[in-house]
């Protein structure tokens, strides 16, 4: 791989941190299961998939720190930036609700990131090809898993139907911003570096009717879609996740064992 | 290479490929197929590349660690150990020894290959969706019931025997 250039340079490092805070502040979501999970087996399902999240997070969030220069870590990306510093998508950083919306919401985000690893794989740059060939088994796994559970819930009692519609419906409108492309995916794509996510939208709409159509679920009309993650701009309850996630750190700056 | 130095990296493979895995004892990280290069530079420096198993597995750092302090053990003061993502780890790499080890520690080892077929120009193959009965390691039973796919460490998926109902892991495909 030959040194990128220096706009290649900061759109790589956006992009990493965008791929990077994606998995990380899921699987900060999704270990705030632990304990509480409706059977023991979700629970240790539940921060298995918590735990794959945060090993790509911690490899993506390594590189966009060498590619910056080196002069943070990874633990000063995650523990270190404020809110809107994150690249994020809203849909991640959306509370877990009751099982049935954590359910939609690993739905929606493993079909994505299945299908955008898988693309990834070809990736020109080495280390992202490297972290998407292995994570490309674990998204597979985590798709298997919330495509069981929406069928199970939403072809299941009136009352696990009602729930699961009802969480379809409240978490679509942030599905539309795990399309979003600008200058940062669509240049890096120009040039084999990055997957353009507009197009695996297809694909990603033809996956989730399909496991709608056998949960007997329906897609809800798009009323109004929810932007901005990639800028900076998030949702109210993303400060609260931060506070919980960042508090030891900042109260112990450094500490180890 | 003298015959001496090949005979050092031999023994610095031997001794990193002996360690323990942290989760899984009865295994070592040369069953696995974690340990992927072993060489000794003209400093007497051995450099070791690992690859992890999975993206989040908490055992990396640990088996890091432990590989340093064997190599130390035997005589090696200068270690180098590098983590390679490429190739991805599969369940492919573990050696015919070390699925008896698991077997016989009543934790069913992957059949067939791996859970993604690699094929190149990007469209990497899924998985494969036919999936054996689970051979139960203390009755022999195929009477066998997926409890979980996620289990008591990140590789493993949990099953129930209906016929001595007792509860096993096995390693899933990956």
């Amino acid at each position: 791989m030959s040194e990128p250039t220096e706009p290649t340079a900061a759109a790589l490092f956006t992009y990493a941190l965008r791929l990077g805070d994606d998995a990380l502040v899921l699987s900060q979501r999704l270990s705030e299961w632990a304990s509480r999970a409706p059977e023991i087996e979700e629970d240790i399902a539940l921060t298995n998939i918590a735990l794959d999240l945060l090993g790509q997070a911690r490899a993506l969030l390594d590189y966009a720190a060498v590619v910056e220069g080196g002069t943070r870590d990874e633990d000063d990306l995650a523990y270190l930036r404020t809110e809107r510093e994150f690249r994020n998508v809203h849909l991640v950083e959306q509370e877990n609700g009751d099982f049935a919306h954590t359910i939609a919401r690993q739905l929606f985000f493993s079909t994505y990131q299945l299908f955008l690893y898988e693309e990834l794989i070809s990736s020109t740059d080495e280390l992202l090809a490297g972290v998407a060939a292995k994570a490309v088994k674990e998204a597979a796994y985590h798709h298997d898993h919330a495509a069981l559970w929406t069928v199970r819930l939403g072809d299941g009692t009136d009352d696990s139907r009602r729930r699961m519609q009802a969480a379809v419906d409240r978490l679509w409108p942030f599905t539309a911003e795990l399309f979003d492309a600008d200058d940062v995916e669509t240049g890096l794509a120009a040039q084999g570096i990055a997957v353009d996510p507009a197009n695996l939208r297809a694909r990603w709409e033809r996956s989730v009717s399909d496991t709608f159509a056998t949960a007997t679920l329906v897609i809800p009309p798009t009323v109004w879609t929810s932007h901005g993650g990639r800028r900076g701009v998030h949702t109210e309850c993303f400060g609260y996740l931060l506070a919980e996630m960042q508090y030891l750190h900042r109260l112990h700056p450094g500490a180890s064992w | 290479m003298t015959v001496s130095a090949a005979t050092a990296v031999e023994r610095a493979w031997a001794v990193s490929s002996a360690v323990a895995d942290p989760e899984l004892p009865v295994v070592t990280i040369g069953d696995l197929g974690i340990v992927r290069a072993v060489d000794i530079d003209a400093q007497g420096c051995v450099h070791i590349v690992l690859t992890p198993t999975y993206s989040g597995c908490p055992a990396t750092a640990v088996i890091r660690s432990d590989v340093v302090g064997a190599l130390r053990e035997a005589g090696f003061d200068q270690v180098e150990v590098r983590t390679a993502l490429a190739p991805a780890w599969t369940t492919d790499w573990i050696t015919d020894d070390g699925r008896r080890k698991l077997s016989e520690h009543g934790i069913v080892p992957p059949s067939g290959v791996s859970a993604i077929v690699s094929a190149s120009g990007g469209s990497a193959a899924r998985r494969v969706d036919v999936a054996l009965a689970m051979r139960c390691p203390r009755c022999g039973s195929l009477d066998t019931l997926l409890v979980s796919r996620f289990g008591s460490t990140a590789c493993q998926a949990m099953y129930r025997c209906k016929s001595c109902l007792e509860p096993f892991d096995a390693i899933k495909p990956y």
